[in-house]
């Protein structure tokens, strides 16, 4: 087990943003996976991969401290899980405001900034500077245009960039995405995976994201974690990716191929429902 | 049945020389208080029909009471809250919750009115309050009970103010409040109380039926015309204050009961407020 180090400076080497030992995971007394393992360092973008219902999101929960390991060791930021969750960005999934949410996006944002606080928000110098830090945000996910209308109103894709915002709110130095792209069209997808990357490249931000369609995201992945009851297969993506691993580990052919601009694409169905587990009952 | 003058201010002295009026001023005006902040909050969380069923259970409560020879106030406030442990026990599997509090909030109304009919007949059918029980009394408030119900209102307001903003978060977005460390569990028990508190509060002047009129409208009309919180408080606090204070002065000088006319005139309140919305929409701002 590593020492957890805590980390003094930044610019210093930094304790690893998610370590992840042999962990495994019980649910209701089923054993939802075994033998996961997951190293994550500061400014890493890394993808977990895997067929509906293996426990991805589960996974999420293992490093927000919100359910614990039966076995293995985690450690998140240097400390164990669910210490460290205000420098932890968290984007729940699919998660979407209906017509009748009659709240700004700019409110749902700054409810990320200190919607955890206890009390009212005095005005004041604190109160501009929240509002302040708010607009930066919309600004970063380029959300400005719309981000005062009622967010029940917005589509899709643009109430996922206010939602990264507000993830983004506490300036976290780790973030992590459970399917961020579900639900999105085709340039929407590429738009919040180019603004995902981004993040991670010029803010040093760790990136933990869900997916289970791994196209979009693949250009700017450092690693790639499959994740399979019996444990997960970490890799770069030309490791990971080759047809063989895919097909064994999704338990149906996949096959990979190379565009003439030499992204690979995987192709297959990795999202096809593999068993209906109980995803939706999960505490 | 009292015939307005041609001057307001005469009319207004007129109206309030009367201790029992000055009362149903004093107390109307906690009672909107409270309810437009509160009701607020449960439009938000869409828990209106969990608000119906707590106003509702302070029938039995007060009939129960007034059957045993406890205080009425007992009554409200031991029925209401008890209403609300129940409905908060509801298994809180986030994505489930709501459809089912709902079946089990119906089943909790439905339980509470029967026993508020059966308090009734206990009582050998002389229970002359029954009318004030279900549409309120207005007119009858003391001084006393005023000074209750704005201790009670100060209280519940400070709970309110210091919950307020982790609350709006948890009803909003709970799967992001929880992993923010907000205790979205607690806080909906904490909410659900603290709305059986408020309808318990308001029913004794309103009565069990006209509670809604206060609860839902003002907050219901506010939403139609801002998307900002802040600014939905407050202006749902004005409107039920509003509301309140006129149906007082047209039902003083009016052949017809209180409740009609609060009930009607936050019911037209609303109204315009869509259609303001409605109007607004089709303009490009």
């Amino acid at each position: 087990m590593t020492v957890a180090v805590p980390d003094q400076a930044p610019g210093r080497a930094l304790a690893e943003a998610v370590d992840i030992r042999d962990a495994q995971v019980r649910l209701g007394g089923r054993q939802v996976w075994s033998h996961v393992s997951l190293r994550v360092q500061p400014g890493e973008f890394v993808a977990v991969l895997g067929p509906n219902g293996v426990g991805k999101s589960t996974l999420l929960q293992v490093v927000l401290g919100l359910l614990k390991v039966s076995a293995g060791e985690v450690s998140v930021l240097g400390r164990p899980p669910g210490e460290t969750n205000e420098r932890i960005g968290f984007l729940p999934q699919r998660r979407t405001f209906d017509s009748s949410v009659r709240v700004r996006g700019l409110d749902v944002v700054r409810l990320g900034l200190d919607g955890h606080r206890w009390g009212l928000p005095l005005p004041g110098t604190g109160s501009r500077r929240a509002a302040a830090k708010v607009a930066e945000l919309v600004e970063l996910v380029g959300a400005s245009a719309y981000a005062g209308r009622p967010i029940g109103q917005l589509s899709g894709g643009e109430q996922q960039r206010l939602l990264i915002a507000q993830a983004l709110a506490r300036d976290p130095q780790l973030l992590l995405l459970d399917e961020p792209l579900d639900s999105l069209d085709l340039p929407n997808q590429g738009a919040v995976a180019g603004l995902v990357s981004r993040l991670c490249r010029e803010r040093g931000v760790a990136v933990v994201m869900v997916a289970h369609d791994v196209n979009p995201i693949l250009p700017y992945l450092d690693l790639v974690t499959y994740l399979a009851p019996a444990g997960t297969a970490t890799g770069t993506p030309a490791e990971v990716i080759p047809t063989e691993t895919l097909s064994r580990l999704y338990g149906i052919p996949m096959e990979v191929l190379s565009t003439s601009d030499g992204r690979l694409v995987v192709v297959g169905q990795p999202d096809a429902p593999a068993h209906h587990s109980n995803r939706h009952e999960q505490p | 049945m009292n015939q307005p003058g041609w001057n307001p201010v005469a009319d207004l002295q007129q109206m309030w020389a009367l201790p029992f009026m000055v009362n149903a001023y004093r107390a109307g005006t906690v009672l909107a208080l409270l309810a437009g902040l509160v009701g607020f909050l449960m439009v938000t969380r869409r828990q209106a029909f969990a608000g119906h069923t707590l106003s509702a259970v302070g029938f039995p409560g007060a009939a129960g009471a007034t059957w045993l020879g406890v205080p009425a106030a007992l009554g409200y406030f031991g029925f209401c809250v008890a209403a609300a442990l129940t409905i908060a026990a509801a298994p809180s599997s986030a994505r489930l919750r709501f459809s089912e509090e709902n079946a089990l909030v119906g089943t909790v109304q439905a339980f509470a009115l029967a026993c508020g009919y059966l308090f009734v007949v206990l009582y050998h059918g002389v229970l002359g309050g029954t009318t004030a029980l279900l549409f309120g009394s207005f007119l009858g408030v003391t001084a006393g009970q005023v000074t209750t119900l704005a201790v009670l209102a100060v209280v519940l307001l400070a709970v309110l103010a210091a919950i307020g903003r982790p609350l709006l978060f948890a009803s909003l977005d709970p799967q992001a409040a929880r992993a923010s460390g907000v205790p979205v569990r607690a806080l909906d028990v904490v909410f659900l109380v603290l709305l059986a508190a408020t309808a318990a509060e308001v029913v004794q002047i309103t009565g069990a039926l006209m509670v809604f009129t206060l609860l839902v409208l003002p907050p219901a009309a506010a939403r139609e015309l801002t998307c900002r919180p802040a600014a939905g408080l407050a202006l749902s606090v004005v409107l039920a204050l509003l509301v309140t204070w006129v149906a007082l002065g047209v039902a003083y000088y009016s052949p017809y009961p209180i409740g009609f006319w609060l009930s009607s005139i936050a019911f037209g309140t609303y109204l315009l407020a869509r259609a303001t919305r409605a109007v607004r929409d089709r303009v490009p701002a």
